[in-house]
């Protein structure tokens, strides 16, 4: 059951305000604990509504369950009555906290729907992956789904390609250092004292609002083109006689990479941007006044200062490239030979050329379990850094 | 070290030769990131006016090196001239970007208001739920953000089958959504943190119920940070293509796979794949450009103490 507690100044003041009104008139007063002096055929309203709800959504579930393992003819013909039936009981459940617990209950309405919807959209889905990972799902083979045990998780192990996708992504993540001071040069850049500031700030802001998807097709696949494109004619005037962008492992990873870099160092430029102007004008002062080099300014002052900061943005940024996807799906779909891809395309490949929804589902479930792991650690190790340093 | 009289124009003592020298390289610096930022916009741009032989033999200047031609434009159906005859094309496009539409803004609003309030009670009330207090309830919502799209996406695919939720917007939008809200309850907590806690004092005491409070005072001053996190999501929901790939096919296609999906027979159109791309990134660069101000906001929340 759910028990919220409210400590809080708001409630103090407020409970003052009630004793004093319930000296005044008992029967309008304000009950010093809600809780209380709610009338009972309210609460008992409120628990019949829950228990009537409950009872609905349970019945709907079971009566979809026997119709589906045919063991009854009366049912629907998707599961969609059941989401119905959960938003139903979200609101009685709404209703009872308030019927039953007067303004605690109210309070307890403000967390509700996105509680709701979260646990909804999240657990069971995950769970349900959970159980998809141990089958053999194929949706292009007839025999439909049927449970196996660890086998996708030993298939998986022995998978060269999905091994291959980790190392691309630790690669990937180690890119995220050299965006991070491509992102801090920019954001000193902007902080410096120059004219027409905002004109250079919403121009360098612009990548981040640009679709991936077009970016990888007007700049990977025609700006970056062998034989008409203005970069590969500009890396022949520089000197590299055969710019193929795309064609072999290494070019092609460093290709993605400065693409997803091009589109997501305006958000860390920002928030270093913003950690810079946050900082005290009289901590710089005062290095300036002790002679201290520009050079000795930054390393010593400006950027232990911005630690904290930078930690963040680091951290933020190399979740969101985690996610990396959509660039290496449309420019490159993995090739050549699989040097680009990414865990999540190599995923989206298993599912949509393959079908294979068990097996892609299992590389899914491990990789969220490696990178929940993962970042995890890198807070630990995050928060121990900026510590150590300040 | 000697002892100096200094003031504060230390930074001036320098050489004038030093100072210019610092000065052209900020600009240049800062000119040439401008440069790389807006090339490939421009590139995307000047494309859609350009003819086969323009592209093939890499033109660059509109009107020295090529004539402007519609031709990108008409293939879409949204040439001057052709913009009064039927297309296919057009309705074709128009049905995308309302799609896109409708799943942006729908998604960003829905995870404005539940997110909003969660964030509001996670800031000014104490919760007991079980073992789960606040700080566990915030971390619950927050980690989120790391769950990647992957995971989800073929549970997902077989649950909305399952509920008839595949290709429907409103199974784009609920997974939207749910994408969106740890950054908008990021947002809004940050907000609601810097709001003085007295003028709710004083709305209860003068008999408002808690949700009165809730939207005739804080509502109207948290504004500005409603509109921050919209912006911000709406960017993420428009520019989304895993999921949109995964779980559209033909109602419900989002703009994002509609340009993933020009590959014609003979090769790629660029003049029109160009024109699709100018047009699927210029409702949200014009955002960018008007409402900088609360994206920055949107971005910096939290970051910054």
């Amino acid at each position: 059951m759910q028990r919220f507690s409210v400590r809080n100044c708001v409630k103090k003041k407020r409970e003052e305000a009630r004793s004093v009104a319930e000296q005044t008139s008992t029967a309008n007063a304000w009950p010093a604990n809600p809780a209380d002096l709610i009338p009972q055929g309210r609460k008992r309203l409120g628990w019949s509504l829950l228990a009537v709800a409950s009872l609905a959504l349970l019945a709907i579930i079971v009566v979809q369950i026997l119709y589906k393992t045919e063991m009854s003819t009366v049912g629907f013909d998707t599961w969609r009555p059941v989401i119905y039936a959960y938003i139903l009981w979200g609101a009685a459940l709404g209703a009872w906290q308030v019927l039953t617990r007067g303004e605690d209950g109210q309070r307890a309405l403000f967390l509700l729907p996105a509680l709701l919807f979260t646990i909804a959209m999240v657990i069971f889905p995950t769970l349900f992956g959970f159980y998809i990972a141990l089958t053999d799902w194929n949706l292009s083979s007839f025999a439909g789904r049927r449970f196996n045990g660890l086998d996708n998780f030993w298939q998986m192990l022995a998978d060269p390609y999905y091994r291959n996708a980790l190392f691309n992504m630790v690669l990937y993540v180690l890119a995220v250092l050299v965006e991070y001071v491509i992102a801090f040069g920019l954001a000193l850049l902007l902080n410096a004292q120059i004219s027409a500031r905002k004109f250079f700030r919403v121009v360098f802001l612009l990548p981040l609002m640009l679709s991936p998807v077009a970016v990888s097709w007007m700049v990977g696949k025609s700006l970056m083109e062998y034989r008409f494109g203005p970069a590969a004619t500009l890396a022949r005037h520089l000197g590299w006689d055969n710019p193929a962008f795309f064609s072999d492992p290494i070019t092609a990873r460093i290709s993605i990479m400065m693409l997803d870099a091009w589109t997501f160092i305006p958000f860390m430029m920002i928030m270093l941007l913003a950690g810079l102007q946050a900082m005290s004008r009289e901590v710089l002062e005062a290095a300036r006044v002790d002679g201290a080099t520009a050079w000795q300014t930054f390393w010593q002052v400006t950027f232990p200062l911005m630690l904290p900061v930078s930690v963040t943005a680091v951290i933020l940024r190399i979740i969101f490239k985690l996610k990396l996807a959509d660039i290496i799906i449309t420019l490159t779909s993995g090739g050549p030979g699989g040097a680009t891809d990414s865990v999540s395309s190599f995923i989206y490949r298993e599912y949509r050329d393959r079908s294979n929804v068990g097996y892609g589902t299992m590389l899914a479930m491990a990789y969220l379990i490696i990178i929940v792991v993962f970042v995890t650690w890198l807070l630990k190790v995050a928060s121990r850094f900026v510590r150590n340093v300040n | 070290m000697s002892v100096q009289t200094t003031d504060y124009t230390v930074s001036e003592i320098r050489s004038p030769a030093a100072f210019i020298t610092s000065r052209v390289f900020i600009y240049g610096a800062l000119v040439f990131w401008a440069f790389v930022c807006l090339f490939p916009i421009y590139w995307t741009i000047t494309t859609s006016f350009k003819s086969a032989v323009d592209v093939t033999q890499g033109h660059l200047i509109p009107f020295v090196d090529f004539t402007p031609d519609w031709k990108g434009w008409r293939s879409l159906g949204l040439s001057p001239d052709s913009i009064f005859q039927t297309s296919t094309v057009r309705d074709e496009f128009l049905k995308r970007f309302m799609n896109s539409v409708i799943t942006s803004v729908g998604a960003s609003a829905l995870a404005i208001i539940i997110g909003s309030l969660a964030a509001y009670g996670l800031v000014r009330y104490r919760y007991k739920f079980a073992w789960f207090r606040n700080e566990d309830i915030s971390f619950f919502f927050l980690s989120q953000l790391i769950l990647p799209p992957v995971v989800l996406a073929l549970p997902f695919l077989v649950l909305y089958r399952e509920v008839a939720l595949l290709d429907t917007r409103i199974g784009l939008v609920l997974l939207y959504t749910l994408m969106v809200l740890p950054i908008v309850i990021w947002i809004m907590r940050d907000q609601f943190n810097s709001i003085p806690v007295e003028l709710e004092e004083a709305a209860l005491v003068d008999g408002l119920s808690i949700w009165g409070a809730f939207f005739r005072i804080v509502m109207p001053i948290a504004l500005p940070g409603m509109v921050a996190a919209f912006i911000l999501a709406m960017v993420l929901c428009w520019n989304e293509y895993f999921f949109a790939a995964l779980l559209t096919s033909t109602d419900a296609k989002t703009i994002p796979v509609m340009v993933a999906s020009q590959t014609g027979s003979q090769g790629i159109n660029w003049w029109s794949m160009a024109a699709l791309a100018t047009a699927a990134i210029a409702p949200l660069a014009i955002i960018g450009i008007a409402l900088e101000r609360y994206l920055i906001m949107g971005m910096t929340a939290g970051s910054v103490k």
